[in-house]
């Protein structure tokens, strides 16, 4: 890093942002990119939320009541790609970009320009993805999983723009990751070793190598689909010589670290958050690394057990089924750890400490249904029902979303200097975290009575349940227009915030003013 | 500097050396499955002939055949359900007619279970072999099967059911545009 000279503390005029727009388009500083990942991801929160709006509200009743069946794939497809493609992954790229250099003491992202560009190409993708809605045809329509040859020999012309837009977010999410590995191993202040980096740059680097990992092969298995549509190529099409369940593999491949990228990230904010508001050090911090990293590389041995049912031979469902349960051994490291913290300190329920606390307990609860979908010949029974539905909304919604939420609470005072106000905070938190379970809870029963995914209109033994789910949807998405205007007033004003903001925070962010000047440690910190 | 670009240069290469190995999976997955026998796909066997004794126990043998959405054909087999002895060789036939006005190409593929049994069984001749199976229209044919089922069939399989798809090796995709065609109502 070329030495800039000037201390941080004496910040002049001409080091703030350009003015107007253009500030936006050109910026490459990593704190207006981060503001920008996360107000793109809130975005697509709302848009998707939108959708699933649409579907509980078909749900809300038996038989055929708002939207034709074509339309509802169209939304359930949308819905999953756009809230993990659009929402979490690009808000934890958000949170990456704001916290991980003034975590680790560095002046910027490694490679700023390339920042820059990861970021304006995702509205694009979104607006080819969005777009298709509007073709001949319709949007995609096979679900997020896209199985081929549901999305290729039977998928409407929009699959191209589909396949387009996925290449995008890929090429996005790969230069993000880049980026994000660069600055960690290169940019750290002196003194800093890797064992006393913050979890949450931790839980980023992990992160950030599985993207890289596996988004080049859901770039590669898209590429392939497009090749079947458009050039002759069989490579899923068994009349070719090719095999459908091939397409399931590659997809899994990549689909089950994905899920481990959108929860290592909310690992790192939480343990920061209960650390902070224990007022303890975190119990545990060698063991909570590890088992991170474990979780990780076992996330590349344990893809089948997402397609038990296809057939497989009696050793390679003991394999998956095994391998899978032996994940529960290092997140449940993790949970003992968070407990651990929490035991004895002098804790206070502010609000990311609710949302963190509710992270724990409901993140659990998923694991512990991801835990019997692991079990195979239960998981017959279970496979496609809304029992998975529940597992995977527990994981994501209360996990990765509350986490995410928790995080703007907690670190918004650092961005804007303002702090949020608390009462409209804790409100929020109960609304959502009643809704979350209300929507959510009662899937659980009508999935193991044996409700399928993914269908319009269900048989009347499971009504009572999905009216109420569909009761608590609606709770928990208005309350997220809630947390929308919550986070403008902080914006516009509140209560000046302080540079350490929480009594007792531990990290570098918290030794920088509040709003953080423009650029933060033009001088490398000592870390002792 | 320097360091920077060294990382950034091993990670764009691990991005493309991921990007190769997802194609890489295709063969890999063949192979895969070739040797665990998973998908049940028997292919042709060459040395056929050493599995024929004249011991041999009896066990059932079923064929199971389907047509892939959207093939119009007639495909059936000749004979559902025999008893056969391993060892012996066995010749079976399946009848195929092409139902529509036009030339079609056709292709058959296997699968086999239990899948365990996969690697017992030695077909010399399969129509399933055959890369495309073409029809004039209203042609009908006969497709065989030649093949001999190893004495070494473990003791717990009984029965072996083997089953052909018949698939349209010239479907267009995206059916919304062939709507009109023969295809419908199939």
């Amino acid at each position: 890093m070329s030495a800039v000279i000037e201390n941080h503390h004496d910040d002049h005029g001409h080091h703030g942002p350009a003015k107007g727009l253009k500030r936006w388009f050109y910026t490459t500083n990593h704190k207006d990119i981060g503001t920008l990942y996360l107000w793109f991801s809130f975005a697509m929160f709302l848009i998707g939320g939108a959708m699933a709006m649409i579907i509980r509200a078909e749900l809300f009743q038996p038989g055929m009541q708002i939207v034709e069946p074509e339309f509802y794939n169209q939304m359930i497809t949308l819905h999953g790609l756009i809230m993990i493609f659009g929402g979490v992954m690009p808000a934890f790229v958000g949170l990456a970009n704001w916290l991980v250099p003034m975590m680790i003491g560095a002046p910027d992202m490694a490679l700023p320009r390339m920042n820059n560009l990861s970021f304006w190409i995702l509205p694009f993708a979104f607006f080819v993805l969005l777009s298709s809605l509007f073709m001949e045809g319709g949007a995609p329509n096979f679900g997020w999983t896209f199985y081929a040859p549901l999305s290729t020999t039977y998928a409407p012309p929009s699959t191209t723009f589909f396949i387009f837009s996925v290449h995008i977010m890929g090429a996005s999410s790969i230069m993000g990751s880049i980026n994000v590995i660069v600055t960690i191993m290169n940019m750290r202040a002196p003194g800093m070793g890797l064992m006393k980096m913050p979890l949450f740059v931790w839980s980023w680097l992990i992160t950030a190598y599985l993207l890289i990992a596996v988004m080049p092969v859901l770039a590669g298995a898209v590429t392939m689909m497009l090749m079947d549509i458009h050039f002759g190529t069989s490579f899923f099409d068994a009349a070719g010589g090719g095999d459908p369940v091939l397409f399931q593999h590659i997809f899994w491949f990549f689909g089950h670290p994905e899920v481990y990228i959108m929860i290592l990230p909310a690992f790192g904010i939480v343990s920061h958050i209960i650390e902070t508001f224990s007022r303890k050090q975190l119990f545990g911090y060698s063991s909570m690394v590890w088992a991170m990293l474990s979780i990780a590389i076992l996330s590349f041995v344990v893809w089948a057990h997402h397609m038990f049912t296809v057939g497989m031979p009696l050793a390679a469902e003991l394999f998956f089924m095994w391998s899978t349960m032996l994940i529960a051994v290092p997140t449940g490291v993790k949970v003992f750890n968070w407990i651990a913290t929490m035991f004895r300190g002098s804790i206070t329920f502010e609000t990311p400490m609710l949302f963190a606390c509710a992270f724990v307990v409901l993140f659990t609860l998923g694991g512990f249904s991801g835990l019997m979908l692991a079990i195979t010949p239960a998981d017959f029974q279970y496979h496609d029902t809304y029992f998975v539905v529940a597992h995977f909304h527990y994981v994501l919604v209360p996990g990765a979303i509350f986490s995410i939420m928790a995080a703007v609470y907690y670190w918004i005072p650092k961005w804007t200097g303002n702090m949020y106000d608390e009462r409209l905070g804790r409100l929020h938190f109960w609304l959502s975290f009643v809704g979350v379970n209300v929507t959510f809870f009662p899937q659980h029963f009508i999935g193991l009575a044996g409700m399928p995914r993914r269908v319009p209109d269900y048989a009347l033994q499971f009504a009572d349940w999905n009216m109420v789910s569909t009761a608590g949807a609606f709770l928990f998405g208005f309350s997220q227009v809630f947390f929308l205007f919550i986070v403008i007033k902080t914006v516009m004003g509140g209560k000046k915030a302080t540079g350490e903001v929480w009594e007792g925070a531990r990290g570098l962010e918290w030794t920088v003013d509040s709003p953080a000047p423009y650029h933060t440690f033009g001088t490398p910190p000592k870390v002792s | 500097m320097g360091n920077k670009k060294r990382t950034v240069l091993k990670l764009s290469a691990a991005v493309a050396g991921m990007y190769l190995f997802s194609f890489a999976l295709v063969p890999l997955y063949d192979v895969f499955c070739d040797i665990t026998g998973l998908n049940g796909k028997v292919a042709q066997s060459s040395n056929a002939e050493s599995s024929i004794s004249v011991e041999g126990r009896e066990i059932g043998l079923q064929f199971i055949s389907h047509n892939n959405a959207g093939m119009p054909w007639e495909f059936k087999p000749s004979k559902k359900v025999s008893k056969i002895k391993t060892g012996t060789l066995y010749e079976a036939t399946f009848y195929a007619k092409n139902t529509t006005n036009k030339m079609m190409t056709g292709r058959a593929v296997n699968s086999v279970a239990p899948s365990n049994a996969k690697d017992y069984i030695k077909k010399i001749e399969c129509f399933c072999f055959a890369e495309g199976i073409e029809l004039m229209p209203g042609e009908e044919i006969l497709l065989p099967i030649k093949m001999v089922v190893d004495d070494e069939l473990p003791e717990n399989i009984k029965n072996i059911v083997l089953s052909y798809t018949i698939f349209d090796s010239k479907i267009e995709h995206n059916i919304t545009m062939d709507h009109d065609g023969d295809h419908a109502g199939s």
